[in-house]
C-alpha cells in the first residue's frame, strides 16, 4: 500500500506541473497590458509598471517565470497580487467556507441520492422507480444556475422562506445553496445507488444471505447495500474534489464568500498571482482527492489491492 | 438467475436463428442480426426515445428555419415594452432591454445547437481517434497521450473555460462567428479527455477480443484491423456518450454565457438571454424563465435520447 | 412415518416478456433424516428451481409458485409467514450453491459470513461466534482456520471456498441439507474431496442431503436414491441400485448409455437426439416424446402417469414396465 501511495504521489508531479504551467501560461501570457486600469483612469506610471514586472519575473521567458514562482510555492510562498494582497492569507481566508459549503453538498447528495436510489432500485420498475428515474432525468438537464435562480426567486423573493443571499456562511445559512450545488450530482448519485442495488439485487450472495435466515433488513442493509454503494462513495469522494474547485456558480449566485468567487473575481480584474495561487490549490486538493478515492475503493472492496 | 430458466427455456427463445418467436421483421430474416439491429428494434418500443426524437427534430427546425415559427424581429429592441408580460402579441412577454423573448427564444436555438453539435464534433473526433489510436498501440503513445489527458482533466470545467476564454476575449472586439468559435473550443479542449478515456478503454478491451487476433493472425495489416474490426466495435460507447454529451455542452454553452464569458451579444443564444434577464429576475422572472426552460427541455432531449440508446446498445440493462 | 422434507407436486411458473414459461410441473420427492436422495437432471430441468422454492428464495417476480405443498417435519412452509420461513431457513433446511465464490459476499470475510448468523439467530457474543466459527471451519478440514477465518472469499481456492461454504450451511445444524450442484465449479480431484466431506458430515450428523446434480457419477457414490427430473417433472424416482441396474423411463435409460465405459473405448458414444424441450412450450403428452427412440401415439398425446414399479419405484412412461423389463 505505502509503495503504492508513493508511485500514485510521484505519477502526480507531472500532471501538476502540467496543469499549473497551462494555467499560468493562459493567466500571463494574455495578450495586453496585464497592469491595464490598475491605476484608475490614468495609464500606470513606468516606474508602476517596471516594479510589477520586476516582482512577477515578467521579463523572463515564461518557462523561467513559472519556474520561480513554483519556487516560491515550494516554499510556501503563494505571492502578492498586484494590489499587495497576500495571495496565501486569501486562500486561507475564504477556502474553510468553501469546504462547508461542499460538505453540506455532499451531505444532501448523499442522504437524498442513496435514499432515493434504494428504494427506486428495490422496486424495479414501478411507479416509484418511473418517478425517481423521470426527477433524475430532470436534474441532470436543468443547469446548476436556473436551479440557483428558481430556488432564490421561489424561496427566497416569493415566499420569503430564506434570506436570497447568504451573509454569513454558517452551516444553516448554506443548506439551500448546498441543495442548488449538489442538484446536479444528486442524480447521479441516485442513478449510481439505483443501477447498483438493480444489478446485485439478484446477486448469488443474496441468495445466500437469504438462505442463511438473516432478515431482510439486514440482507438488504448489509449485503446488498454494502457491494452496491461501493461506486457511490468513490463517485462522491470524486464530487468532493469538484466542489471545492467549481462552486463558482452556486456561489456567485448566493453570494457566498467562498474560494469560487475569489476565482471569478480574480480572473475578471486579471489579477493573475491569485488566479495560478488559487488554481494550484485547486489542482492539488483535486489530485488528493482522486488518490484519496482510490485508495478508498480498495478500502472498501477487498478484492482490489494495490501492490 | 441458476442454470433454471436460463440455459434450457428462454434463451433458445430468444436466441438468433430460428428461435420459436423468430420471424423478425420478414425481408431481413436471412441476415444474421447485429448489435444495431437489435439496439433499433429496442428503441422503436420506447415511447421515450419518440419523445426525445421529436423535441430534438423540433429545436433543430427551430435553429434551421427560424421564420417559420416567428416573423417578429428578435434583434428589435423597443424599451416603451420593457417588461411587458407575456400577452397575444408577444407569447412569452418582453423583457428588459425591450426585445420579444418569443422570437428570441426561437432565434436563440441556432447558436446553442451549433456550439453543442460543433462542441461534440470536436470533441468526438480529436479525443475518440487519440483513445482508439492510444488504446490499440499502447506503449509510450498511450503513455503520452493518457497523462495529457490527465492534465486536462485536471483543470475544473467552468475554472478552465474562464480562463480560457478571458484570454481569448481579451482582444475584444470579436464578431458573431469568432465569438462562437471560442466557446466551441474552449469546451472541446476541456472535455476531450472524457472520450479519448471511453474509447481507449473500449479499444484495449475489443483488442483482446479473439476475434481480432484471429484476424491478425490471417494477416490482416493494423489499417484494416482499426477500420474493419475494432472501430465498428467501439463506436457503441461513444455514440451514447456523444448524445449525452450534446446536451451537456448546450448546458456548458448557458452556463459560460451566463457568466458573461461564452457567447454575448451580438450572438443571440438562451444563455446570453438568462443571462441579461438574471439581474431583473425580481421583477419580470419571465424573461428568464421560458429561456430557462427550453434550454432544460433541449438538455433533456439529449440527455434522454443518450439513455434509451445506451439501454437499448446494452442487453445488461433491458 | 411422515419424511423429514416433503415435495409435493409443486409448481413453479416464470412470468417473463416472452410469456409464462412453467418451470415446475408437480414435482414431488421426499427426503428422510440420515438419506441421501439425488436429484439428477440436465440444467434447465428445474433441480435448482425446486430447491429454491423449498427455501422461499425464488426471485418473485418472475418466479411464482402456483401450486403444491413444501412441508418440514409435516409443517406446511408454502403458506407458512415469512418470519417462521426464515427461522426454518438454515436451522431446519440449509443450503449450498454451486459456485462458492459468487455465493460468497465479496466484501465480508468469511468469518464474518459464518459468524453473522450465529450472532442473529443465536444471540452469541462476537468473541463465541468467532470461537464457533473457527470450529466450523476446522470441521470442514480448512487447514490453519484460526488465521484462515479472517481472509475474504477470494483468497480462497475454489475447494476451500466451497468448503467454507459448507461451514456456513452447518452453522446452525440443519437437519436437511441442499446441495445444489456442490462440485460443478470444482477440479475432478476436489470434486471428489468435497463429495467425500458431505458424505461423512451426512453420516455424522445424521442429516437428510438432497444432492442437486447432472453428474451420474456422482450420484452413483453417494445416493440412496435418485428422483430423475426432465422438462420440470420428476420423471423416474428410484432407490440407486436399481436405477443403474435396470432404469426405468427411456430418458434414464439414454442418460446412462451416454455414459463411457472402458469397455466402450474406441466405439462411439451415444448422446439424446434433439435438445430439452422449450419451458415456454412444453410439448403435449409426455415432454420426452419428440427425443425418445420408443415414443408411440399415446406419448404425444397423454401425459403418462406415474406407474409403480415396485419397491418404492415409479417411472412416468407410458411403457414404464417393458423399459424396466427389458433392462
Amino acid at each position: 500500500m505505502g509503495r503504492y501511495v508513493l508511485r500514485r504521489l510521484l505519477q502526480m508531479v507531472p500532471v501538476f506541473l502540467g496543469t499549473t504551467f497551462l494555467i499560468y501560461a493562459l493567466v500571463w501570457a494574455v495578450p495586453g497590458d496585464p497592469f491595464e486600469g490598475k491605476c484608475g483612469e490614468r495609464d500606470c506610471p513606468e516606474s508602476y509598471v517596471a516594479a510589477m514586472r520586476e516582482k512577477f519575473n515578467l521579463d523572463d521567458p515564461l518557462v523561467v517565470q513559472y519556474g520561480k514562482y513554483l519556487l516560491n510555492l515550494v516554499q510556501g510562498d503563494f505571492g502578492q497580487t498586484s494590489a499587495g494582497l497576500q495571495v496565501g492569507e486569501r486562500i486561507a481566508a475564504t477556502f474553510p467556507v468553501t469546504l462547508r459549503l461542499a460538505l453540506v453538498a455532499l451531505l444532501v447528495e448523499a442522504v437524498i441520492g442513496i435514499t432515493a436510489g434504494v428504494v427506486s432500485g428495490l422496486r424495479n420498475r414501478g411507479f416509484l422507480d418511473s418517478l425517481v428515474l423521470v426527477s433524475t432525468l430532470f436534474l441532470i438537464s436543468i443547469p446548476v444556475f436556473v436551479t440557483g435562480y428558481v430556488v432564490q426567486l421561489v424561496f427566497g423573493l416569493q415566499l420569503g422562506w430564506i434570506s436570497p443571499t447568504v451573509s454569513t456562511p454558517t452551516f444553516g445559512n448554506l443548506i439551500v445553496p448546498g441543495f442548488v450545488l449538489a442538484s446536479l450530482s444528486m442524480a447521479y448519485v441516485t442513478r449510481l445507488t439505483r443501477a447498483g442495488i438493480a444489478e446485485n439485487r439478484r446477486a448469488d450472495y443474496v441468495r445466500t444471505a437469504l438462505a442463511k435466515g438473516l432478515p431482510t433488513n439486514r440482507v438488504i442493509g448489509v449485503h446488498l447495500l454494502r457491494n452496491s454503494l461501493i461506486p457511490v462513495i468513490t463517485f462522491l469522494g470524486t464530487d468532493l474534489g469538484a466542489f471545492l474547485g467549481g462552486a463558482i456558480i452556486t456561489e456567485g449566485i448566493f453570494n457566498v464568500p467562498g474560494i469560487g468567487g475569489l476565482v471569478f473575481r480574480s480572473i475578471l480584474t486579471k489579477d493573475g498571482a491569485m488566479v495560478t495561487g488559487l488554481v494550484t490549490v485547486l489542482v492539488l486538493v483535486y489530485l488528493l482527492m482522486t488518490l484519496l478515492v482510490d485508495l478508498l475503493y480498495a478500502v472498501l472492496d477487498p478484492r482490489i489491492r494495490y501492490d | 438467475m441458476t442454470d433454471a430458466v436460463a440455459a434450457g427455456g428462454l434463451t433458445a427463445v430468444g436466441g438468433p436463428a430460428g428461435g420459436p418467436v423468430g420471424g423478425a421483421g420478414g425481408g431481413d430474416a436471412d441476415k444474421p442480426r447485429g448489435l444495431f439491429d437489435d439496439a433499433w428494434r429496442e428503441l422503436r418500443g420506447r415511447p421515450l426515445f419518440w419523445v426525445s426524437v421529436a423535441l430534438i427534430l423540433l429545436v433543430v427546425l427551430m435553429a434551421a428555419v427560424p421564420q417559420l415559427f416567428t416573423s417578429a424581429d428578435p434583434t428589435l429592441a423597443q424599451l416603451s415594452r420593457s417588461r411587458q408580460g407575456p400577452s397575444a402579441a408577444a407569447w412569452f412577454g418582453y423583457d428588459n432591454q425591450g426585445y420579444d423573448i418569443y422570437a428570441r427564444v426561437i432565434h436563440g436555438a441556432r447558436a446553442t445547437i451549433v456550439v453543442g453539435l460543433l462542441a461534440t464534433v470536436g470533441v468526438v473526433l480529436f479525443g475518440a481517434s487519440l483513445g482508439l489510436l492510444a488504446g490499440f498501440y499502447g506503449g509510450w503513445l498511450d503513455a503520452v497521450v493518457s497523462r495529457i489527458a490527465d492534465i486536462f482533466v485536471g483543470v475544473p470545467f467552468v475554472l478552465g473555460a474562464i480562463v480560457i476564454l478571458t484570454t481569448l476575449n481579451a482582444g475584444g472586439g470579436a464578431g458573431a462567428a469568432r465569438i462562437v468559435a471560442q466557446v466551441v473550443l474552449s469546451i472541446s479542449v476541456l472535455s476531450w479527455p472524457v472520450s479519448m478515456r471511453i474509447m481507449r478503454s473500449t479499444a484495449i478491451a475489443a483488442k483482446q477480443q479473439d476475434y481480432v487476433k484471429a484476424a491478425r493472425s490471417l494477416g490482416a495489416g493494423t489499417g484494416r484491423i482499426i477500420t474493419k474490426h475494432l472501430l465498428p466495435n467501439c463506436v457503441a460507447p461513444v455514440l451514447v456518450y456523444s448524445t449525452i454529451a450534446l446536451g451537456a455542452f448546450v448546458g456548458a454553452e448557458a452556463t459560460l454565457s451566463y457568466l458573461g464569458i461564452g457567447l454575448r451579444p451580438p450572438v443571440v443564444s438562451w444563455g446570453v438571454m438568462i443571462s441579461a434577464a438574471k439581474d431583473y429576475i425580481r421583477v419580470a422572472p419571465h424573461a428568464l424563465l421560458f429561456p430557462a426552460g427550453f434550454l432544460t427541455a433541449t438538455v433533456l432531449a439529449f440527455v434522454m435520447l443518450g439513455d434509451a440508446v445506451r439501454e437499448a446498445l446494452d442487453p445488461k440493462l433491458r | 412415518m411422515t419424511a423429514l422434507l416433503e415435495v409435493e407436486d409443486l409448481h413453479v411458473e416464470f412470468r417473463t416478456r416472452d410469456g409464462v414459461a412453467h418451470v415446475l410441473n408437480g414435482v414431488t420427492y421426499h427426503v428422510q433424516a440420515g438419506e441421501t436422495l439425488a436429484v439428477l437432471g440436465e440444467s434447465g430441468s428445474g433441480k435448482s428451481v425446486t430447491a429454491q422454492a423449498v427455501m422461499g428464495i425464488l426471485d418473485t417476480p418472475p418466479a411464482f409458485v402456483t401450486g403444491g405443498s413444501v412441508r418440514f417435519r409435516g409443517e406446511e412452509l408454502l403458506t407458512a409467514t415469512p418470519q417462521r420461513r426464515r427461522e426454518v431457513r438454515a436451522e431446519g433446511i440449509a443450503m449450498i450453491f454451486q459456485d462458492a465464490l459468487s455465493a460468497l459476499n465479496p466484501v465480508f470475510t468469511v468469518g464474518f459470513q459464518i459468524e453473522e448468523q450465529l450472532r442473529l439467530r443465536r444471540g452469541m457474543s462476537r468473541r463465541d461466534a468467532r470461537k464457533r466459527a473457527v470450529e466450523l471451519l476446522d470441521l470442514v478440514r480448512i487447514p490453519h482456520a484460526a488465521q484462515r477465518v479472517r481472509d475474504y472469499p477470494h483468497q480462497f481456492s475454489g475447494g476451500m471456498r466451497q468448503r467454507a461454504m459448507i461451514a456456513m450451511s452447518l452453522a446452525l445444524d440443519p437437519e436437511v441439507l441442499i446441495a445444489d450442484e456442490p462440485t460443478t465449479a470444482l477440479d475432478v480431484t476436489v470434486q471428489a474431496q468435497i463429495m467425500d466431506l458431505l458424505a461423512e458430515l451426512q453420516r455424522e450428523r445424521r442429516m437428510a442431503l438432497v444432492l442437486i446434480t447432472h453428474d451420474l457419477g456422482v450420484v452413483a457414490e453417494v445416493a440412496d436414491r435418485i428422483a430423475v427430473m426432465y422438462a420440470g417433472r420428476i420423471v423416474e424416482h428410484s432407490d440407486a441400485l436399481s436405477l443403474f441396474r435396470a432404469p426405468g423411463h427411456p430418458y434414464t435409460e439414454a442418460l446412462l448409455r451416454s455414459l463411457p465405459h472402458l469397455e466402450s473405448k474406441g466405439t462411439k458414444l451415444e448422446t439424446i437426439k434433439g435438445l430439452p424441450p422449450s419451458l415456454l412450450r412444453i410439448p403435449p403428452g409426455c415432454p420426452f416424446h419428440p427425443r425418445c427412440p420408443r415414443a408411440e401415439q399415446v406419448c404425444s398425446l397423454e401425459v403418462p402417469p406415474q406407474v409403480p414399479l415396485g419397491s418404492g419405484r415409479t417411472s412416468a412412461c407410458h411403457f414404464a414396465l417393458e423399459v424396466v423389463g427389458r433392462g
